[in-house]
Parts: structure tokens; C-alpha cells; sequence
């Protein structure tokens, strides 16, 4: 009897789910020439801001010389936690994550895209790119200049979870770039260094959005370590003159990447729009609305007309020259044992 | 004598009544407040902005289609549910019991994870569905399907006590004067069950509306398709917008006080629901 009732209960279920699901199914771009075309770009926290000024330009721009709507829908969330969703079946068309690491778990846990996805637009997919600064109280009161003023005694610093947070990876791995070019550093002093300054964070959260509000809103800590775009757009809007942005003498080149996803796109047939989308990113007004929205530009042009908004890095490093590229880091580093696991909480 | 004795009798009654009232003033009462008074600080003008935000209006709308498809299964299982428990006995009861307490026992959360674990593209099913362009996690099916679970006990958990309090009685009678089946149920069985039905469907609208966790995990956060105002409001918080957040958070506790003023207005014009009430307690 029981197993009855819960038989049909869940034939019922199943029922209305499919019938729902008829009714929800987006309509698909082939299917009639006037409807508008939908495109969902799945991005990661910090890019709201730019995406709805990218997404505004780009549906101007395509009316006017196509005279087709198009909209573009936007889902943002942690870069890691947004990779495994597009990985369990959310409809992304394109997808514009925090790091290579994130759009590369598209390929190795589903093949939802080609291996060589970063060759097909240029720098390797990445139409801007960003860095891990140091967002301080205002006057710098405990005189916070670079890397090594961060684990002085009584010095807070505030930054996410590596192993959740595609921002604390940067900073993660923008900390050990610097300790291990020190001087007569070894892999035994850099580890050293990172264990004691993760013995200076008072609070792990689990995003940048969630690491900004605690050093912001809540007051906690004395530097943030930050993606140079949060901590300029804190520093606007989170009240002029409260926080002052300090460049470390070393960071690290961050490369957040773009790709179409070719399941996707392929099934829905908005594969023109999603390819036409991301190239805009590369467009002179492309480019110009990145910066806008303190990312830092790939077009010369744009570079040179907000250079005065990017100070100058002494040393820039990347993940590939540091590293030997994301896969290698994140094995190295953020896998369970590697170097995070080792020099935290032990 | 007898005055003696009641003073400390009143002593007590205030002194409970004191804690009760504090204790609701800074846990409840303050906080509701404070969603308000966050949402008017820029004025009236923000507010109405913030509420007439395409987005806001989406969430608003998905929440209470959400609840308008979940509450009504959901009533419709509780009273089957709550009708075979207490009315028949058979093989496996308990069994049923203990299926209908799970989505109280486990995290939101996981209610969340079962769903995209069956319907994800690497679940159980999910690859077929895709493959056939049906759409039921990161779309509104999986919010509904999601809350829907969530929320089943609070009709069949309202009505199982009261209906095995009541016990087959009236039904017997009505059957062995000639009823049938539907007209017991219809006559004899939903005026005795009304009051507490009513108020299992209440909570069950209030937690439909007000769910977070388990939406949140089948959501995708797609803006303007498949955020519901619990998660909208976090979305406008985490972008510093906080009259939007405050204004969104300012709806859903309206939405919960209209259904809260409801039930008092029943309970007023009928005493029966407080003896319904009591009873069940």
C-alpha cells in the first residue's frame, strides 16, 4: 500500500514537473524569426555592474543594425559554485567566470566545451584583465604598504576562502609569487610566510562579496585583500574618502576568461548571437565600458585613456609564468592536501 | 486568606507576560521594524523605484506563482495523507509518518541537492530531459518542485492530530445512513477539519513564499526569470543596494503580515478555530 501511494505520488510529481517544464522551456531562437532571442551569460560576483552596461550596449548596438531584440539574461554567484552549475545543466550560452580554472571544469566534468577553448578569442579568452590589490582604512593607519607589512604583528587582514572563492585564489597565489622571489627564499620560508599571514585573517568567507561586507560593513580587519575592481568600485560607492587603495609591489595578473558553451548554444541555435556577444567585449566601446567599470582594458587605446585610474604594478606576474598554468596551481595549491590545506588550520 | 494567596498568583502571570513580551519586542518585533525603517531611509521615492525594478517585479511575481501551484498540491496531498493515517489502518503507516516529517528533518539545502542530483545534467534523468528541451532545475518547475517539497508537511501535520482526535465516528454514521464516499468527506469530514486546515495552509504559504536554501541551490540566480524575493533580496544586498534589498525584504514580511492578519480575523469571527486550536494543542 505504501509503496503505492508513493509509486503514484511520484508519477504525479514527475507529471507536473514535465508539464511545467514544457511551459518553461525558453523559446528557441529558431523557432520564429520575430521572437526576441534570449542569451544567458553565467558570470561570478563581482561583475554585475559591468555586465549590465555591457548587455545594454551590446542589444542597442544589435537592433540597430540587425533590427532584432535580443535580451540577455544575467545569473551571478561565486565563479566556482556558477562552473558547477552550467557543469549540472544550467542553460548558459556564454559563460564569464573568475578564473581559466572555473571555465575549464566545462570541459573536464561535462565536454561541454572543445579542449582549446581559451585560443578562440584573443588573450587567451580573456578580453580584460584584473589584479589583487590592497584596500586599507582611510590614512592607512597601521602604515600598510606591500606584502610583508601583512603579517606585523597586530595587523588584520581580511580575505575569502581559497578553496570556495575565485578572488582568494589570486590572492592566494599572489602572496606566494612574492614570498618565494624574496631573497634566499625556499619553498620552507614561503610556506611560512603564508601560514603566518592566514594566521592574520580573523575570518575566512566564502566570497569576494562576502569578504568586502565583512571589512566594509562590519569594520573587521585592516587590509582586504581584493580584485583591484571591487576594491575601486568599494572605495566609489561605499562611501569617498573611507577606504584608500594601496598597490603591493608585486601582483599578480589576473585573467578572468569568456567562451561561448557549445552544447548549449548549439541545442538553443544562438550560437551567432553568443560568439557576436563576446566579440563586443572586444570592441573599441566594449573595451571602453571595461574600463569604465575598472577593469583593466586589452585595447591600447582604452588603456592609455585610463591609465591615470590603473596604478602601475612594478611587477606584474601570471599564473602561467609563476605557475606553470591554472591546472598545475590548482593541483599544487587549492586540491585537498596541496600547499592551502597544509599551511591552514594546522 | 484567599487575597493573599491570588497576589502572587498576579506576581507570576505579569512576570511571564513581562519575559513573553520582551523576549518578542527584541527578537520579532524590533527586527520587523528595522526591515521598515532601512527601507523609507532614502524616502518614499526610492522605495516605490526599488519595488517597480523590472527585476523586484519578476521575483514578486515567481514567488507567488510559486506558492500559487505548491499550496494547493500541497493541501490536496495533506488532506489525503492525513485522511489515510488517521482513518485506515494498513501495512506501512508508520512508514508514511516518517516520510512526510523528512523535509522538517533535513537541511533546505539538501532538499535543494536531491533535486539537482535527479534532474542536473549529470543526474539521474536530467541528461534525457535536456536532451528533449525540458527544462526543470535552473528553471521555475525546479523552484516549484523544490518548494513544493519543502513545504508538504505543514497541511498534513496540522490535520493528522485533529483528525485521529476526532476519529470515524460521524463518518460511520454518515456512511450507514447512505452517504457516499464523496458526500462524507464533503459534508461530514472538511466542516469538522476546516479551521485547522485553514491554519495548516497559512503556514504553508508563509514558509512557500519565504524559502531560501533549497530554491537557492535549484535557482541558476537568473535575474528577472528565477529569482524569488527571498533570493532577490540577498542579490540587492550583496550589491550594496540596500533600500532595494530592504524595500524587497519590506513586501515579503507584508505579505506574511497580511496572512498573519487573515488567520486573526478568522480567529475572531470564529471562536470554533481557537477550540480547534486548543484542541490540537
Amino acid at each position: 500500500m505504501t509503496a503505492r501511494i508513493t509509486r503514484r505520488s511520484a508519477a504525479g510529481l514527475i507529471a507536473a514537473a514535465l508539464s511545467g517544464g514544457y511551459l518553461a522551456a525558453r523559446p528557441r531562437a529558431a523557432r520564429a524569426a520575430d521572437a526576441p532571442i534570449t542569451l544567458l551569460n553565467v558570470s561570478y560576483d563581482a561583475t554585475r555592474e559591468l555586465y549590465e552596461a555591457i548587455d545594454a550596449a551590446f542589444t542597442a548596438q544589435w537592433l540597430s543594425q540587425y533590427r532584432q531584440k535580443i535580451s540577455v539574461l544575467q545569473s551571478h554567484g561565486g565563479s566556482g559554485q556558477q562552473a558547477s552549475a552550467i557543469v549540472n545543466g544550467l542553460q548558459a550560452d556564454v559563460a564569464t567566470l573568475g578564473s581559466a580554472f572555473d571555465v575549464m571544469q566545462l570541459y573536464t566534468q561535462a565536454h561541454l566545451i572543445p579542449e582549446n577553448w581559451a585560443a578562440r578569442l584573443p588573450y587567451n579568452s580573456s578580453p580584460y584583465t584584473s589584479t589583487i590589490v590592497f584596500l586599507v582604512r582611510r590614512g592607512n593607519p597601521k602604515n600598510v604598504r606591500d606584502w610583508a607589512d601583512l603579517v606585523r604583528p597586530g595587523v588584520q587582514v581580511v580575505t575569502p576562502n581559497p578553496k570556495t572563492s575565485g578572488a582568494a585564489r589570486w590572492a592566494y597565489l599572489a602572496a606566494w609569487a612574492w614570498a618565494s622571489r624574496r631573497s634566499g627564499s625556499t619553498e620552507a620560508t614561503t610556506k611560512s610566510f603564508m601560514k603566518t599571514l592566514y594566521q592574520h585573517v580573523p575570518v575566512l568567507d566564502a566570497g569576494a562579496r562576502g569578504a568586502t561586507d565583512t571589512f566594509v560593513e562590519r569594520g573587521i580587519g585592516d587590509v582586504l585583500l581584493s580584485w583591484e575592481n571591487e576594491a575601486l568600485l568599494a572605495a566609489q560607492k561605499l562611501g569617498r574618502g573611507m577606504f584608500s587603495i594601496v598597490v603591493p609591489a608585486l601582483s599578480i595578473l589576473a585573467e578572468p576568461p569568456v567562451t561561448v558553451v557549445d552544447k548549449v548554444v548549439d541545442q538553443r541555435g544562438t550560437r551567432r548571437f553568443a560568439e557576436a556577444y563576446l566579440q563586443f567585449l572586444y570592441t573599441p566601446q566594449g573595451q571602453q565600458i571595461i574600463a569604465e567599470n575598472f577593469y583593466r582594458p586589452r585595447s591600447p587605446a582604452a588603456a592609455q585613456q585610463y591609465a591615470a585610474q590603473f596604478p602601475a604594478v612594478a611587477q606584474m606576474v601570471s599564473v602561467e609564468q609563476a605557475f606553470g598554468g591554472w591546472a598545475r596551481a590548482q593541483a599544487v595549491h587549492f586540491a585537498d592536501g596541496g600547499t592551502f590545506d597544509q599551511i591552514y588550520g594546522q | 486568606m484567599i487575597g493573599r494567596q491570588q497576589v502572587p498568583e498576579e506576581l507570576g502571570r505579569y512576570a511571564l507576560l513581562g519575559i513573553a513580551l520582551v523576549y518578542l519586542t527584541v527578537l520579532v518585533a524590533l527586527p520587523l521594524l528595522i526591515v521598515f525603517v532601512e527601507a523609507f531611509t532614502r524616502g518614499l521615492v526610492p522605495y516605490i523605484a526599488s519595488l517597480l525594478d523590472p527585476y523586484a517585479l519578476a521575483a514578486m511575481r515567481l514567488t507567488l506563482l510559486t506558492a500559487a501551484v505548491s499550496v494547493p498540491l500541497n493541501l490536496i496531498f495533506g488532506i489525503a495523507a492525513a485522511w489515510a493515517i488517521a482513518k485506515f489502518e494498513f501495512r506501512g503507516k508508520n512508514t508514511l509518518v516518517t516520510l512526510i516529517d523528512i523535509p522538517f528533518a533535513i537541511s533546505p539545502v539538501i532538499s535543494g541537492l536531491i533535486y539537482v542530483l535527479m534532474f542536473g545534467a549529470q543526474g539521474w534523468v536530467g541528461p534525457w530531459l535536456i536532451e528533449h528541451g525540458i527544462h526543470i532545475i535552473f528553471a521555475v518547475p525546479g523552484i516549484i518542485l523544490a518548494t513544493t517539497f519543502v513545504t508538504f508537511p505543514f497541511v498534513a501535520r496540522e490535520l493528522i492530530p485533529l483528525m485521529q482526535t476526532q476519529g470515524n465516528d460521524e463518518e460511520e454514521t454518515a456512511l450507514s445512513l447512505g452517504a457516499s464516499g464523496w458526500q462524507t468527506f464533503r459534508l461530514v469530514t472538511l466542516p469538522n477539519i476546516r479551521w485547522g486546515l485553514l491554519y495548516g495552509v497559512l503556514l504553508c504559504n508563509a514558509r512557500a513564499m519565504g524559502e531560501f536554501g533549497a530554491v537557492s541551490v535549484v535557482s541558476g540566480h537568473i535575474r528577472g526569470l528565477t529569482n524569488t524575493l527571498p533570493l532577490h533580496i540577498e542579490i540587492m544586498y550583496s550589491d550594496y543596494n540596500y533600500v532595494g534589498a530592504f524595500a524587497a525584504a519590506s513586501i515579503l514580511a507584508m505579505l506574511a503580515l497580511v496572512t498573519l492578519v487573515a488567520k486573526t480575523l478568522l480567529e475572531l469571527r470564529q471562536p470554533e478555530l481557537r477550540a480547534g486550536i486548543a484542541r490540537q494543542a
